[in-house]
């Protein structure tokens, strides 16, 4: 693990996270499918538990880590229900484009 | 040992009365608002009587006059302003109470009968519960702003009574007249208070008086613009000029009601103020000789209108604004006690012929016009007797009531040199137009054929010609208290409280020379109607068609009202409606409103645009925030964005 720490910088795995941040936000603001926002968000979960792992192993503090364990946790569950709504709503509706479901606006 | 007299019980009762009934009483049986509705006057009647028994020698235990009760917790304390809920009881509060209470009970007693059927009873009896307390606050009053709550309060009740059946659009424009017209009285009243209050820094009467006792000095100046404010509400109360105008218009309420408030009690409220600060006015002489010149006047304007009113009301209301200008007479000529006697006599006659005209009313079936009555006399025999009374009583006829107090109030505005010359005489021209209008009233409504067919006249119940037979009694002996030098027992009575009556050089036999005047002049008004309106009834329309310019000019009641509509009603409608409602209304207050509004608008039509319900734009939206917050916290936390910057480069480049 020193060699890790040695060879690349705090920095570049920040910079890695935000660029996967970015990358989840913009993939959520235009993609259609549900299930591409849907991913964009794990995106954007993952970039997040990136740099809780890098700042943990920064700092030698272990909170980082079960932060990390806790947005797993979440996002698994997120997952499971999501893509449980993203199943019935195509049944439904036989589309999964987000712009069409959009009954309760009506 | 001294018993407490419990005065505070006196406006209470009313006021529970009130409460009881306006709460409840739809709900209660008749038999039952009648009791409460009676149950209350009565109450206070026998607390007034109770202190009142020392007038008939059985005043032991009584505490000695003037009496004050005060709640212990001041009203308004300012300062070094100290104003207190203080009843006071004194000679003069003790002779008006018996009028208000006992005249006021009667009245009730006589309701139940008029408003038998009327199915606004409960809300009737409340509210003439109500104005019976706040004419008895008005009455005990310790201190002028006490009073002016029961003079604002009779004026409610007046304004609710005359506008009883407020369905009729008449009796509602009347209240709101009434009510108006009062408002510009009230308004001097509280000018003359609030001067009262910077000048001497209290209100109590008995304050006032011994500050203005212990400055024998102190005359004229303050004193007359005090006194002419308070004048000026008493002419909005007590309908003078040139405020009498909602008075006869009043009668548009029911008829009891234009009894006890509009004749016998209310409306001498202004001769009672009157006589009651009379320790002002006695400085204030230029005051008191307009006071005295406004009551004749009023008395002879009132006079001339009501010679040829047909509606039966509204003769009796004209003939009560004649009354009153005399007892306003007699407060001009320093006779406080006189025009306090002549209150008390006009309260028993004239309530009786109100009274009796209600039962004529209510025995035509509401008809009021007098051209439509004649012959009653054989069909209602107890009517037309008690009116008999109460006609010779205000026309002046000894023995009766009015004779005495009327007489006194001539006979003291005689001795007042040149001046009291002028107002004996106009004082006398008006006994005779009195005379003459109220025999014509009589002629007209008792003799003669019957005039209307469709009516079928038949005697009161005995709810109502039981308070007429008493008030008749009281019509005839009334007066007797008042006979002898100085009115006698009654200006010896009344004299600590309000003063005692002028000195007069003694003149053999003037007193009596006078009186013979006056009887021979209400006999000539007598002789007059009874020509006229008995012996030749065609008489009138021929003086009518001789004199059409005078005639026309008198029964439409000189255009009074019509010239206060042009010159005073029309340019304040006017103004209202243009200046301040286009212009400052609509203009100013409007355009201001309209231009937040239209500011708040035009904002929202922006802010809109970023409620577009659209998900992903809020999302972008959060995200760009989020990203600006971050640039803020580097930008703030590291010193500016090229320090930041190298920090990250450095970071790289290592």
């Amino acid at each position: 693990m020193d060699l890790l720490n040695q060879s690349v910088p705090l920095s570049w795995f920040l910079l890695l996270s935000a660029a996967l941040f970015a990358l989840g936000i913009v993939g959520f603001l235009l993609k259609r499918n549900i299930i591409t926002v849907f991913l964009s968000i794990e995106l954007m979960l993952n970039a997040v538990n990136l740099s809780f792992v890098t700042f943990a192993h920064q700092w030698h503090a272990v909170k980082g880590q079960i932060f990390v364990f806790f947005v797993m946790m979440v996002a698994a569950a997120e997952a499971a229900v999501g893509l449980a709504i993203i199943i019935a709503i195509f049944r439904a509706r036989g589309t999964l484009a987000i712009d069409r479901i959009d009954l309760m606006k009506r | 040992m001294n018993t407490p007299l419990h005065l505070w019980l006196i406006p209470l009762l009313p006021l529970a009365g009130f409460a009881l009934n306006s709460i409840l009483g739809r709900g209660l049986p008749r038999w039952l608002v009648t009791t409460i509705g009676l149950l209350a006057p009565l109450g206070a009647l026998i607390v007034v009587l109770n202190a009142a028994r020392g007038l008939i020698g059985y005043g032991a235990g009584l505490p000695a006059l003037p009496y004050v009760e005060t709640c212990p917790n001041p009203w308004i304390a300012l300062g070094s302003l100290r104003i207190d809920f203080t009843l006071a009881l004194d000679q003069l509060t003790l002779v008006m109470l018996l009028v208000v209470t006992g005249v006021g009970f009667l009245i009730h007693v006589y309701s139940v009968g008029y408003m038998k059927d009327d199915p606004g009873y409960a809300r009737y009896f409340s509210y003439l519960n109500l104005f019976l307390f706040f004419m008895t606050t008005l009455v005990l009053a310790g201190n002028l702003l006490l009073m002016f709550v029961g003079w604002e309060g009779v004026g409610l009740a007046s304004y609710l009574l005359i506008g009883f059946w407020f369905t009729k659009k008449s009796a509602a424009d009347a209240g709101k007249k009434a009510f108006i017209v009062n408002r510009i009285g009230d308004f001097g009243f509280l000018i003359g208070i609030f001067l009262l209050l910077s000048n001497f820094g209290t209100l109590s009467f008995a304050n006032l008086s011994a500050l203005v006792a212990a400055n024998p000095a102190w005359t004229g100046g303050v004193f007359t613009i005090i006194c002419l404010c308070l004048f000026i509400g008493a002419t909005g109360k007590s309908a003078q000029l040139p405020l009498y105008i909602w008075l006869p218009d009043a009668m548009e309420g029911p008829t009891p009601v234009s009894a006890l408030i509009h004749a016998a009690t209310m409306v001498t409220a202004g001769v009672y103020m009157i006589a009651r600060t009379h320790f002002l006015f006695d400085r204030a002489p230029i005051a008191l000789l307009i006071v005295a010149i406004v009551g004749a006047a009023t008395a002879l304007f009132a006079a001339t209108m009501g010679l040829l009113q047909n509606d039966i009301k509204r003769v009796l209301a004209y003939s009560t604004i004649s009354q009153l200008g005399y007892m306003f007479l007699a407060c001009g000529v320093a006779a406080y006690s006189a025009a306090i006697f002549h209150l008390m006599t006009h309260a028993f006659f004239k309530a009786l012929l109100f009274l009796a005209a209600g039962s004529v009313i209510h025995a035509m079936g509401g008809e009021q016009d007098m051209r439509k009555m004649g012959g009653l006399r054989k069909k209602l025999p107890v009517t037309f007797w008690t009116m008999t009374i109460a006609v010779f009583a205000i026309a002046g006829f000894p023995p009766f009531a009015g004779f005495f107090s009327k007489d006194a109030i001539l006979y003291y505005a005689f001795q007042q040199g040149m001046n009291g010359k002028i107002l004996y005489g106009v004082g006398l021209l008006t006994a005779l137009l009195t005379s003459f209008y109220m025999f014509r009233l009589w002629y007209m409504t008792f003799f003669g054929e019957t005039r209307s067919h469709d009516a079928h006249p038949h005697e009161s119940p005995w709810s109502m010609l039981g308070p007429l037979s008493i008030l008749a009694v009281l019509s005839i002996c009334g007066g007797w208290i008042g006979y002898g030098e100085g009115l006698g027992r009654f200006g010896e009575y009344l004299a600590p409280a309000t003063g005692k009556l002028p000195e007069i050089a003694a003149t053999p036999h003037l007193e009596l020379i006078l009186s013979i005047v006056a009887v021979l002049i209400a006999l000539e008004g007598l002789l007059i109607a009874d020509k006229y309106y008995r012996r030749k009834p065609e008489r009138p329309a021929k003086v009518a068609a001789a004199m059409p310019g005078v005639y026309s000019l008198v029964s439409n009641k000189y255009y009074v009202d019509e010239l206060y509509g042009a010159v005073l009603v029309k340019p304040l409608l006017f103004l209202s409606r243009y200046l301040l409602g286009w212009v400052v209304d609509l203009g100013i207050a409007g355009g201001v409103a309209w231009l937040l509004a239209g500011l708040a608008n035009f904002g929202g039509a922006i802010l809109q645009r970023w409620q577009s319900g659209n998900i992903r734009s809020y999302a972008a939206w959060l995200a760009a925030g989020a990203a600006v917050v971050l640039l803020f916290a580097m930008t703030i936390s590291a010193g500016g964005w090229a320090q930041s910057l190298q920090i990250i480069l450095k970071a790289m480049g290592r």
